[in-house]
């Protein structure tokens, strides 16, 4: 029964995976037909003597990181309130919940060009209008931007997800331990946190997924830079195979990408696996 | 083999291609979000009126969506489109690999001999047109009247960057929200190395000797990025790095800039009252040269329709591209739209025309700014590519891209001019060994 | 679960709420607004709130340009597909791991769901020339087939999860009373999944519809849905601010609605196992 869903996931991986394995030991340039020569591991050589190479490792884990803290923080936050008693409850979900099924390439543009533009964004002139000189995002904080445009994504889920769990909290205990004296602050610590443990495990683990592949928030907002600045493992290596039409070297950083990608994914399975056996 | 069986056969084959005859054949155009190309879509009715038997599917992309997606195709032989719209970048380049359609012949109506010469040079391979110009551009400088009136100056005939400097220093008035000037700052071999390569070639720079040994420890390299820096940080706008062509237009026709140095198409949407708030106030000049100088850098930019060698339906294909950029488009546009709004610098009868002379004031300078493009020869230095603000050659695309960050990272404050160019310097030097040049 | 509070506590807890949640969604809501100025009171400075001049030109050049129904049909089609042909092979598969769990199914399940970060421009190309030689290129089917691909492994991880918590002892007590076993997948499990295939099902037309990798990468005109249509719109010459808002509000408009009404079923089953 296991079978059909092994097997085309298989193929998935397998094929593509295979022929780019394949492509990173060619030279084979797209707009250079006729050219394709093994050439070993010149590729790969190319990949990481990259100038950019470690500046992309040390942006995407930063923006993994940064996403991560904010919206389990936040999230935890979030759903504490949002499982307190008040009027429109509902309502304020519906709010909360609204940025998750934005697709990304219209959350970057709109923040981007309607928030963020240090001329006509509406912070801009806010600023202004406090007389303060406008921020300009994305070329003195472009990670950081960026960071906040897909935190804002990415909020809504965690919430969520928190949330539900924070409703199967057992309210008797709970109010045992009020009666004991225990005040608000040991009870978040002591009950909630350890309650919410799993569901924050699964909310690494699943935003970890997405956020290791975000794409359209750099290409629209910053393009990797100023600089390298913005510049994820992805972006680099769209960079190089979709601007130089470089197939060998953009395959030779895919198949890296990946092993990268398996090795986040073997410690956080770990790590979670764990979490999850309990 | 029975006569019968022959008659059958040849009964099947004329009701086949009967069936074909009264059938449309369906082609797909890929293009560009651009105002001119939304316009034609807009005026679509006209060539249905003549074409019944065609019918064109759009696919309209944002320019960088637009050139991955039809790369892509064309490289890998995908045979989406049946016509595609790309820059006289990609022209040269596509037609040496034989992926593009010659149209030479294009029927006498067509007026070949029409077209501005530097504009049909640049898309024209060993003696055949491979692409067809819709429009094209130079560069040039625009100004507001006002502001430099107010500075207490007056527009030299052939400004220097002394005078740009000197002017832009005089226009900022940050208080009202005004800066001297906006150039490109965002990175991109079509956006801020656009244009840088003009001005280094004005500067009597070049991005490569005749060894192909890039040029970014040379001196004219040195003395473009100084002053472009001082302009950029003293009197630019703030997010300056992440400016390009559209955001500075934005920028301009709100009244926010003294000056721009961009492509002459600008001219158009900044004097046009319903988009832009100083079109009264404009003024126009010939891009900057050194002190002394005589090189504009004058940079020169075709969006052209181009058929793929791969396209089955390459007649349905030739009779739009004909129609698209003929002069009968022209004399549409200006019925329906207003003789202003025709796409410019392809043709020189435009040029001629005294009714598109009346309400473009820019007619002229930008005539002047196309015919003083030498894309042959860009720089003073004796080079080994042609192109007027890029570098002919299919590495430039992730070079220049490569480079204009490490610039944009400067203007950005986050290096020093030094720093930039040692950069530069070092992955262009990268990048063409990898490639394995000297060819 | 109703504590006793004061007034006064709730009425602050509210205010609190009601201005955290306006704040989140507050970038949606400055789009909405914007799709109805002109383009030059969209940059205005200071912005108007909301006494401008409404007009809904920006929607009538949007739909005069681009054909909004086709774009929507396909963005329909694919987000559906992908995910019904993903629950289709997902969902046995599933159901096996949960109740004949093997030795190795945790480690299968970790793998499957490390596939999910290979970044898809690596593998563009190949997929690019598999689709060519396939003719799936720019076509509904084509994308169909990558997004179930793309989305099975979340699908796969999240039934799982669900089916997991359905406790065995029910399917034995059923066994005792001598239900067959067609009848006990209808009338015993059936029920006690839908919450979870539900969700499953909701999360995944979510992520198709707003995916723009592939959509964009593999779809010229036939195909195209609304991600390109978005593309069309992003940057063009000129002031692009409201009709790019227009635009947004249209795109974003279906998938949005769709969420609000469903998000309770949405939420039922995206615990992931988390809850017990």
């Amino acid at each position: 029964m296991l079978s059909p869903a092994v097997i085309l996931l298989f193929l998935w991986m397998i094929v593509p995976l295979a022929m780019t394995v394949y492509f990173s030991f060619l030279r084979f340039n797209l707009l250079m037909p006729g050219t394709e020569e093994f050439t070993g591991f010149e590729n790969y050589l190319y990949f990481f003597t990259d100038p950019s190479f470690w500046p992309a490792l040390i942006n995407t884990l930063t923006l993994v990181l940064g996403v991560l803290v904010i919206t389990v923080v936040g999230g935890v936050a979030l759903a504490v309130l949002l499982d307190q008693p008040m009027w429109g409850q509902g309502i304020v979900r519906i709010l909360v919940i609204a940025p998750f099924f934005i697709m990304p390439s219209v959350s970057a543009l709109v923040w981007k060009n309607m928030l963020m533009n240090p001329v006509n964004g509406l912070f801009a002139s806010m600023a202004r209008g406090l007389g303060l000189e406008p921020f300009d995002f994305f070329a003195e904080a472009p990670l950081a931007s960026i960071i906040a445009i897909v935190a804002w994504q990415w909020l809504p889920f965690a919430t969520l997800i928190l949330l539900t769990a924070l409703q199967s909290l057992d309210q008797e205990q709970m109010e045992a331990a009020e009666m004991d004296g225990a005040g608000w602050f040991w009870r978040f610590l002591h009950l909630t946190i350890p309650h919410l443990m799993r569901s924050i495990t699964v909310v690494v683990l699943i935003q970890t997924i997405f956020l290791l592949s975000v794409f359209a928030e750099i290409l629209v907002t910053t393009n990797g830079g100023p600089g390298t600045a913005s510049t994820t493992l992805t972006f680099l290596v769209y960079m190089q195979s979709m601007l130089q039409f470089d197939v060998g070297l953009g395959s030779a950083g895919g198949i890296v990408a990946v092993i990268l990608a398996n090795i986040v994914a073997i410690f956080l399975m770990r790590m979670i696996g764990r979490n999850l056996e309990a | 083999m029975t006569v019968t069986f022959r008659a059958l056969v040849g009964a099947s084959m004329m009701l086949a291609f009967a069936g074909t005859a009264s059938a449309q054949t369906t082609i797909t155009v890929a293009t560009v979000n651009n105002g001119d190309m939304i316009r034609m879509q807009r005026l679509m009715s006209d060539f249905y009126a003549k074409h019944p038997d065609i019918k064109v599917n759009w696919v309209t992309l944002e320019e960088n969506v637009l050139r991955q997606r039809v790369t892509t195709d064309i490289a890998s032989k995908g045979g989406q489109y049946d016509v595609l719209t790309i820059g006289n970048y990609e022209v040269p380049i596509w037609a040496k690999q034989n992926w593009l359609l010659a149209l030479d012949n294009l029927g006498a109506d067509y007026q070949q001999d029409d077209l501005l010469p530097q504009v049909a040079q640049s898309l024209t391979v060993d003696g055949k047109l491979y692409a067809v110009p819709f429009y094209a551009e130079s560069s040039m400088l625009m100004y507001r009247t006002d502001l430099l009136e107010k500075a207490g100056l007056k527009m030299p005939e052939n400004p220097d960057w002394d005078f740009i400097t000197d002017a832009a220093a005089k226009m900022t008035d940050k208080s009202a929200g005004v800066y001297g000037i906006c150039l490109r700052g965002k990175a991109g071999w079509g956006e801020n190395m656009a244009f840088l390569t003009s001005m280094v070639n004005s500067m009597g720079g070049s991005w490569f000797d005749m060894q192909w040994k890039p040029q970014f420890d040379q001196p004219e390299w040195k003395a473009t990025l100084d002053t472009y820096l001082k302009l950029m940080s003293n009197y630019g706008p703030p997010g300056a790095s992440s400016n390009g062509f559209n955001e500075n237009l934005a920028l301009f026709q709100t009244g926010k800039c003294g000056m721009w140095i961009d492509a002459t198409v600008a001219a158009s949407f900044i004097s046009d009252p319903k988009e832009s708030k100083v079109a009264d106030k404009v003024g126009f000049a010939p891009a900057p040269t050194r002190a002394g100088g005589k090189n504009h850098g004058n940079w020169l930019w075709s969006w052209n329709l181009a058929i793929p060698a791969t396209s089955t339906k390459a007649d349905a294909a030739k009779t739009f591209v004909a129609w698209a950029t003929s002069p009968e488009y022209t004399k549409l546009v200006a019925e329906k739209e207003g003789v202003a709004n025709v796409p410019p610098g392809t043709r020189t009868s435009l040029y001629k025309n005294p009714d598109y002379l009346k309400v473009a004031p820019f007619a002229e300078m930008t005539l002047k700014a196309i015919e003083s493009a030498n894309t042959a020869h860009p720089s003073e230095k004796q080079v080994p590519y042609t192109g007027g603000q890029f570098v002919a050659i299919p590495e430039f695309q992730a070079i220049g891209t490569a480079v204009g960050q490490q610039f944009s990272a400067a203007v950005a404050g986050k290096s020093k001019a030094e720093q930039a160019l040692t950069a530069a310097q070092a992955l262009t030097v990268r990048e063409m060994t990898r490639a394995g040049y000297p060819k | 679960m109703a504590r006793e509070v004061s007034k006064g506590r709730k009425a602050a807890v509210t205010a609190l709420a009601w201005g955290i949640g306006l704040l989140i969604f507050f970038p949606i809501l400055w789009t909405v607004l914007t799709s109805f100025k002109t383009e030059a009171e969209a940059i205005a400075s200071p912005p108007s709130f909301l006494f401008f001049d409404w007009t809904l030109e920006n929607y009538e050049t949007v739909n005069e340009r681009s054909d909004y129904l086709v774009h929507f049909w396909n963005s329909v089609v694919i987000a559906l597909g992908s995910t019904l042909v993903g629950l289709l092979v997902a969902v046995p598969a599933a159901w096996s791991m949960a109740f004949v769990p093997g030795k190795r199914t945790k480690d299968v399940l970790m793998w499957m769901l490390s596939t999910k970060m290979m970044p898809a421009v690596g593998v563009l190309v190949p997929i690019y020339l598999l689709a060519r030689d396939t003719g799936l290129l720019d076509t509904k089917l084509g994308l169909v087939i990558v997004l179930t691909l793309v989305n099975l492994p979340i699908i796969v991880w999240m039934l799982y999860t669900y089916f997991k918590e359905i406790p065995g002892e029910i399917l034995e007590a059923a066994r005792m009373d001598g239900a067959s076993l067609s009848s006990e997948i209808l009338y015993v499990l059936t029920p006690m999944a839908v919450p979870g295939i539900a969700s499953t099902l909701l999360l995944n037309v979510i992520l198709a519809w707003n995916e723009s990798f592939w959509t964009l990468n593999l779809t010229a005109a036939n195909a195209a849905p609304l991600t390109a249509f978005i593309a069309s719109y992003s940057s063009p010459e000129g002031l692009f601010y409201a009709k790019l808002s227009a635009a947004s509000t249209m795109a974003i408009a279906p998938i949005l609605i769709l969420g609000w009404f469903s998000q309770k079923q949405l939420v039922r089953g995206l615990t992931f196992g988390a809850v017990k």
